[in-house]
């Protein structure tokens, strides 16, 4: 299995001759995804290899003009442990801490989670709610693509084999909002979403929702918005009522799977859930109270 | 097709002719001759493979050796000086963070990192370090107390 070719690309230009060359190439950023599936043998190595993970224009993230710019080989370790993203953007910090063990979080990069296209990946709910747009690009130049429009069903994106992500652009949110990504996990670490859910809301200046966002993560062969919990919290001050109008909402739009983590009527009582913990915290933060990052407690009381 | 290249462990220098799929584990073991390093699960799961690539825990079973090249990587036989341990080498010793043996390189490996990155961490902070590494012999306290020990030096 190991015997492949294999290319270590130091430009963007580069990789992109080498995965655009017809062949079965294809890039490995830090393996975590593409690796555990060929040890496991679910899927083998192709032909050829390339390695993308020393292309010094993929790597960093920002604020440029407002908007959080992340490049493609941003890891999760990165991510979360950036003061912009944890003040600005805090849905993603609350996922990318999540992810795996500090192993995982160091190889583990933002364009692997989501061009791996898994409905269980934790960044694709929260950039989804951020509104994010994804910058893939071939021979042919740059194409940008709405997150949610980014993948066609598990595993499966809208890039063709010769297209690479380059990053992700995330827009300012405006005054007095707030975003939380908060998953169900049966583990304190190296645990995979059973389901989670994220959410953004902005309020107006007498704390009324003028604005909401809610995703769906592991409930669906890609992740997906939640109308039915959206409309429930718009126009409300986040009260007990509207919270348990956005369980019932997320639970409705749910399209759960039956496996040997959980069963599909498991999943959809656990959707509603965590959907209103999500938009809970995400409300307490468009207050300007503090929570903590990740929102999803990453040790239980008294568990120490 | 064999890759010839020059893989940097433990600040030396060994050249070596790799297939392009090797794991970096493999190459350690059967290329380098550091037998430190363990195959568990081979699924990233278990933290037996656990090594520092640029002084990250990076676990060895599923990252490819040639991504490597051009970095410095670290393993457990790295840690001690010449035939000194380390002080949380002794302290696994002293506590008793030992049994069957097969998990501590990767514990090891962790803890060393965690250490350098918090030199003073609670008790929390260990265990969450070591969630990716997993022990079926001690129950985890005692290489929990090992950790806390070397950190109090
Ligand atoms: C032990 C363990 C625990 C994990 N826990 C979690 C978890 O809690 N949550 C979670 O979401 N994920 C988890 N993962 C999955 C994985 O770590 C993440 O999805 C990670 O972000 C993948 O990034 P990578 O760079 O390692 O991807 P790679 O394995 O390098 O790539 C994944 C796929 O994307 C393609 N690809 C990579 N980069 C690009 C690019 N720039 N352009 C186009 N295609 C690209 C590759 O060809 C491949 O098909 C875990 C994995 C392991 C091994």
């Amino acid at each position: 299995m190991g015997d492949v070719a294999f290319h270590t690309a130091t430009t963007v230009a580069e990789a992109l001759t080498l995965v655009g060359d017809g062949s079965d190439a294809r890039v490995v950023a830090g393996g975590s995804d593409l690796m555990v599936g060929v040890r496991s043998g679910k899927s083998p190595l192709p032909g050829t290899v390339v390695a993308i993970h020393r292309i010094a224009e993929l790597h960093g993230l920002g604020v440029v003009a407002g908007e959080l710019r992340i490049a493609a080989l941003a890891s999760h370790a990165e991510i979360c442990a950036d003061a912009d993203v944890c003040s600005g953007w805090t849905a993603l910090a609350d996922a990318s801490a999540l992810v795996g063990s500090h192993a995982t979080r160091n190889v583990g990069t933002l364009g692997g989670n989501l061009m791996n296209a898994s409905p269980a990946m934790e960044t694709g709910g929260p950039l989804m709610v951020l509104g994010a747009t994804v910058t893939l690009r071939s021979a042919a130049g740059d194409r940008a693509v709405p997150i949610e429009e980014l993948w066609t069903g598990p595993g499966r994106t809208v890039a063709s084999p010769g297209e690479l992500c380059t990053g992700v652009v995330v827009p300012a949110l405006p005054a007095h909002s707030g975003s939380a990504y908060v998953r169900l996990e049966y583990r304190r670490a190296m645990e995979i979403a059973i389901v989670g859910a994220s959410a953004c809301v902005t309020l107006d200046e007498s704390g009324i929702v003028t604005s909401a966002r809610v995703a769906l993560t592991a409930l669906a062969p890609t992740i997906i918005r939640s109308p039915a919990a959206e409309a429930a919290i718009l126009g409300t001050d986040g009260d007990d009522a509207a919270l348990d109008a956005v369980a019932a909402g997320a639970s409705a739009d749910a399209r759960p799977i039956s496996d040997l983590r959980a069963n599909e009527d498991y999943r959809r009582a656990m959707a509603g859930v965590i959907a209103k913990r999500a938009v809970a915290v995400a409300a307490q933060r468009a207050r300007g109270e503090s929570f903590p990052i990740p929102a999803t407690p990453v040790f239980m009381k008294g568990s120490v | 097709m064999k890759h010839a290249v020059t893989l940097r462990v433990n600040g030396m220098d060994y050249p070596v002719e790799l297939e392009g799929g090797t794991p970096l584990v493999r190459a350690l073991r059967d290329h380098v001759g550091l037998m430190g390093t363990k195959e568990g699960c081979d699924d990233c799961e278990c933290g037996a493979c656990m090594v520092l690539v640029d002084d990250k825990p990076v676990n060895s079973c599923t990252y490819l050796a040639l991504q490597t090249v051009g970095s410095e990587v670290t393993t457990v036989e790295g840690l001690a000086d010449g035939d000194t341990l380390s002080a949380l080498q002794s302290a696994f010793l002293d506590q008793g963070g030992v049994q069957c043996g097969y998990c501590t390189p990767g514990m090891l490996v962790s803890a060393h990192a965690l250490l350098r990155r918090s030199p003073d961490p609670t008790e929390e902070e260990v265990r969450l370090a070591l969630g990716g590494n997993l022990c079926r012999c001690t129950g985890y306290q005692k290489i929990a107390s090992a950790v806390m020990q070397a950190a109090k030096g």
